[in-house]
């Protein structure tokens, strides 16, 4: 399965480079096209940083004993689950500074996003740690583990490998969704592309090379996340 | 922070109300389209003819790998270069229903594939048509994983909607941008956007669950 996503991913890099190559006169957008394509990627990578983290936290704290806590964090996954993340994104950027909080594009992109998504990503680390088998508990409970221990060295390190696949589903939702964030003002690949098909007017070329620079980095997130999986599961036996 | 209830009331309820039509439409239009374009998707995917299946394959891959957004500009900016030209709500719709084409697909393909290979093997054996095979065993058996996961989409599209904002589409996120620019205060008609938005989906979300309850009781026994 993952080489023939590698494979994939590379065929489509090399097309992609190939039909830059030929088609010289592309370097008329090209140039903006990829400054927008690096906005993309440092939001994205910040935002699947803070996405990754609300996961755990979320995920995990929803099954705490404390209620105040579990209260907390289904409250954040039903807000952020059932709204609309534009709506979220618009919300950050111009109400916030209303309540004396005012963010950056950058960071307002960044919160939106990865809030957004960590809130769906809860849900797969709380299916994953109740994955982790019953046994498991006792065991911990038998070997008088403190709570803490009991979580941070039995149940979360058997939770993570499940999570992978899921989270790195989502980080492709994630990359795609900070298309948005030329709500905020930024000129990611999207907003920049739109630009540029204003100026120019060669709007196949322009949105092609920018569906093809999004499924790029779709196929390399999709490439690592496999990777990820093989390298976290290489001790347990495998199922095929 | 300044809130004021008499503009929540009189000017920005009213005209997101309007939207709300709007919005509602391009949903369920966008819906209807997608279970449609899902189940050409699957079956084509699904083809004996390795070519098509192939293609179709990578079709869906494509759809989903690649932001609606930009998928909605690629439409919104392309189709006229084709000659076509439709209005900004019919060109959305057309890229909602596409891109959730593409994951219904999946939808269909996983609730197919649940139904054990014995139970075609069943039908096979006591000479079904293959249209009673369908109708009496394959389909009762493969829609209770597939109603709960079409009724999400559904949600899913509704929270998508805001996206035709960027093509002027006039729905209820559209109306609040207007009428943020138009007496330069964003802060009721955001919020009372992302208000509407947070209800309605935790109400449609907790009536995926009772029709999804309703065809597990009414199909599996």
């Amino acid at each position: 399965m993952t080489t023939r996503i590698a494979a994939i991913a590379v065929l489509t890099a090399f097309l992609f480079g190939l039909v830059v190559a030929t088609f010289s006169e592309l370097r008329v957008f090209l140039p903006a096209l990829l400054l927008g394509a690096v906005v993309t990627v440092k939001i994205s990578i910040f935002s699947a940083l803070l996405f990754c983290s609300m996961a755990f936290i979320a995920g995990i704290g929803r099954l705490s004993k404390v209620t105040p806590v579990r209260w907390a964090c289904v409250l954040y996954i039903e807000v952020f689950r059932g709204t609309s993340l534009l709506v979220i994104l618009f919300w950050f950027f111009f109400v916030l500074p209303e309540f004396g909080i005012v963010l950056s594009p950058t960071a307002a992109a960044v919160f939106g996003v990865g809030l957004n998504f960590g809130a769906y990503g809860a849900e797969v680390v709380r299916g994953a740690v109740a994955a982790v088998p019953k046994g498991q508990r006792e065991a911990g409970i038998a070997l008088n583990l403190s709570k803490f221990k009991y979580m941070t060295r039995i149940i979360i390190p058997q939770a993570i490998p499940v999570t992978i696949p899921g989270l790195s589903n989502l980080t492709i939702e994630l990359i795609k969704a900070t298309a948005l964030v030329s709500a905020v003002t930024l000129v990611d690949i999207t907003f920049a592309s739109v630009q540029q098909n204003q100026i120019h007017y060669r709007t196949l070329d322009i949105f092609l090379v920018t569906l093809m620079i999004y499924y790029c980095i779709a196929q390399f997130v999709r490439f690592g996340g496999g990777m990820l999986e093989d390298h976290m599961t290489r001790h347990l036996a495998k199922r095929r | 922070m300044d809130w004021k209830w008499d503009f929540t009331f009189e000017v920005v309820l009213p005209r997101l109300w309007e939207a709300a039509g709007v919005t509602a439409y391009a949903t369920f239009v966008s819906f209807l389209l997608a279970l449609v374009g899902g189940l050409v998707l699957m079956l084509l995917k699904t083809s004996r003819n390795r070519a098509v299946s192939f293609l179709a394959g990578e079709v869906i891959e494509f759809i989903r790998a690649t932001p609606l957004l930009v998928q909605i500009f690629f439409l919104f900016f392309v189709l006229p270069e084709f000659g076509i030209t439709l209005p900004p709500l019919a060109t959305g719709i057309l890229a909602i229903a596409i891109y959730n084409s593409a994951l219904t697909a999946e939808v269909y393909r996983a609730g197919l594939q649940a139904v054990p290979l014995g139970q075609w093997e069943a039908a096979t054996a006591l000479n079904l048509s293959s249209f009673h095979t369908f109708r009496r065993i394959i389909i009762p058996q493969s829609l209770p994983p597939i109603v709960p996961a079409l009724g999400n989409y559904l949600v899913a599209i509704f929270k998508e909607t805001p996206l035709l904002s960027f093509v002027a589409v006039g729905e209820i996120m559209h109306a609040s941008k207007l009428i943020g620019s138009e007496y330069y205060r964003f802060t009721e008609a955001v919020t009372v956007a992302g208000i509407f938005f947070l209800v309605l989906s935790l109400v449609s979300a907790a009536g995926v669950r009772v029709v999804e309850n309703y065809v597990k009781r009414r199909i599996l026994h």
